[in-house]
């Protein structure tokens, strides 16, 4: 078996190692899968990702998985171009294919994909066949003590915890020293408390590395706690990057709106422009709803969607008067139910809107289902989303 | 007891499983990880001897080896007599006759290994070669025992195939089952008792044998 280019190591090669820039990622990849029509699906996109966490964040299907492996060289793309620093790995142009065992990635599986024959010591140095022993136990040793499961080196994967072998799994591909990290839902199954030790033990290891971290993940809870630059994946396109607070604070995106806790998204058509009062009048799909939303730049009769996060919804059980929100609809609650100190009610307007209260506000208005109440929005609470493209 | 029969039996049983097991690993990986949309013709001549009687795959085998057919001018070319009537040509045929019994364990075997577990190594840097030899065989431990011992065992008690091309001389091709043939058709049941209990208390402890070892192999995803 050959050795990876640039992976033997010997002093030279550590100084460089410590010498060397922050590696960037840079992918474009195409991939079409064709099935029955209707159920085809193309993956198109480009991004660039530097050192540090990136979390690739979208819901199934929307082609997280398929954007690791293209990077990774499981799966051939159709076209495109995949860059690690100065390194073209793969480039549709120039029919350059690196094979996966010569691309210098690391990838860890959601279930860790242990070899089960293989103790966890030798499970760690599977990667490093051609590296000289002394170099090889050296590295073994430090990635264990890295990553706490030096105790565990001479234990089979199947009588150590979930979370141990998620350590274990990330430990056997960052002792072979991956240009890029590839980490597909890798804590998914885990705890709060064991997840965040795992990345804290991670980014420490990536002070020194530097290299790329492409996190995915479809829980946007861990978006959140992670705090990192993130892309958003929806069906095969990047909708939107950037830090998780500014990504979420204008959404356009239907995926983004999710993340940003929208739970009110309603087909919509322009009826009216006010250019003069800063306005549109947007008429909601379902119940034929008159909505005031903050002018954009669309045109009358264009369909949109329009976001509204039940947070932002006030509610009344008297038809309210001198308000300066623009919104007042009339409806009735259909349910109420209370969780997590968080009142829930659905409001039926015609459309069903969902409001968010606190058990308070539910005691002091004396609110229950089927109760006439008023709804109140204001304009800019009102977000356009841009439809989900439809391919 | 014929101690001359067991003994060429036991030697041809174990000549078959060799080669068998040695042909069949690449075939099993192919039939297994292929994605060639006639894969299944494969699939199908492979498991042709599982349904044909032996004595026409027998036929066939001394057709193919015979001194009309360029393979048998090949071989004779090469050895300086027929296949027919020779160990060599009973080794032949049995490698055909029991050829089913070693792929299809293997790719039992070869398919409930976690793709994963194949990525995961090719992403570490190993070849595809390197893969098979360190995750794939080792995980299929228990399919390489199985079809190690199916062949053993199918060669062990086969009759029709070992007739047509071996014939029935003592000392070269004259095996247990051929040998109780001959007893009862001289009609010496004592010495026929003896022989098939031999030929079965063998074949019972090579089954047993591989259920044994089954029962503690590597489960797929053993804390899955």
């Amino acid at each position: 078996m050959g050795v990876r280019e640039g992976r033997t190591l010997s002093s030279a090669d550590d100084e460089r190692e410590t010498a060397r820039n922050e590696i960037l990622l840079e992918a474009a990849i195409r991939k079409r899968y064709a099935g029955s029509p209707g159920s085809s699906f193309s993956l198109d996109v480009r991004f660039a990702v530097p050192a540090g966490f990136t979390i690739l964040f979208g819901r199934s299907g929307a082609g997280k998985t398929t954007t690791l492996e293209a990077i990774a060289g499981l799966v051939k793309p159709d076209a495109g171009k995949i860059l690690l620093e100065e390194r073209l790995v793969y480039d549709s142009a120039s029919r350059v294919n690196v094979d996966v065992s010569h691309r210098g990635v690391g990838y860890v599986f959601q279930d860790s994909a242990l070899f089960p024959h293989l103790t966890v010591e030798r499970n760690i140095r599977y990667g490093l066949r051609g590296v000289p022993e002394i170099e090889r136990k050296k590295r073994v040793g430090e990635i264990l003590e890295s990553f706490r499961i030096g105790a565990l080196a001479l234990r089979l994967p199947r009588v150590i915890s979930a979370g141990e072998r998620q350590r274990v799994a990330l430990a056997r591909s960052l002792v072979t020293r991956p240009d890029i990290l590839l980490l597909d839902e890798p804590l998914a199954a885990l705890d709060a408390p064991a997840k965040s030790r795992i990345v804290e033990d991670l980014r420490a290891w990536n002070r020194v590395r530097r290299i790329p971290i492409l996190y995915v993940t479809h829980s946007r809870e861990e978006v959140f706690a992670l705090g990192e630059r993130v892309l958003v994946i929806e069906r095969g396109r990047i909708v939107a990057e950037g830090l998780p607070q500014d990504v979420l604070e204008a959404p356009r995106e239907e995926t983004v709106a999710q993340l940003a806790g929208f739970e009110n998204i309603f087909d919509a058509r322009i009826a009216a422009l006010h250019e003069e009062a800063g306005t549109m009048t947007c008429l909601l799909n379902p119940g034929a709803i008159e909505i005031e939303a903050p002018l954009a730049r669309v045109e009358t009769g264009a369909a949109v969607r329009v976001g509204i996060r039940a947070g932002d919804v006030l509610l009344a059980t008297e038809p309210p008067r001198g308000l300066s929100a623009r919104n007042v609809i009339e409806g009735t609650i259909e349910a109420i139910e209370e969780r997590d100190f968080r009142v829930l009610a659905r409001v039926n307007c015609g459309a069903t809107f969902a409001v968010l209260l606190t058990p308070a506000a539910r005691r002091s208005l004396g609110l229950a289902a089927g109760q006439r109440v008023w709804l109140i929005v204001k304009t800019h609470s009102c977000h356009l989303l841009r439809p989900a493209a439809q391919d | 007891m014929n101690w001359q029969a067991l003994e060429l039996t036991l030697r041809l049983s174990c000549l078959t499983a060799a080669i068998l097991i040695v042909l069949a690993l690449p075939v099993a990986y192919w039939v297994a990880y292929s994605r060639r949309r006639w894969k299944f013709l494969v699939q199908a001549l492979a498991s042709l001897p599982l349904v044909m009687p032996p004595t026409v795959l027998g036929f066939y085998v001394l057709v193919a080896f015979g001194s009309s057919s360029p393979l048998g001018r090949l071989w004779q070319h090469w050895t300086g007599h027929t296949l027919a009537f020779t160990f060599a040509g009973l080794v032949v045929g049995s490698v055909f006759y029991s050829f089913p019994f070693a792929v299809q364990p293997l790719v039992n075997s070869f398919l409930a290994i976690d793709p994963k577990l194949i990525d995961a190594s090719r992403v570490l840097g190993a070849s595809r070669l390197a893969t098979f030899f360190r995750v794939i065989l080792p995980l299929s431990a228990s399919g390489v025992a199985t079809a190690i011992a199916l062949t053993f065992a199918h060669t062990f008690g086969e009759f029709g195939v070992v007739l047509m091309v071996g014939g029935d001389i003592p000392g070269v091709t004259r095996t247990i089952s051929i040998d109780v043939f001959d007893q009862v058709q001289a009609g010496n049941y004592a010495a026929a008792n003896v022989t098939s209990l031999v030929l079965l208390a063998v074949s019972f402890l090579i089954l047993a044998a591989i259920y044994a070892w089954n029962r503690r192999a590597w489960p797929r995803a053993p804390w899955a």
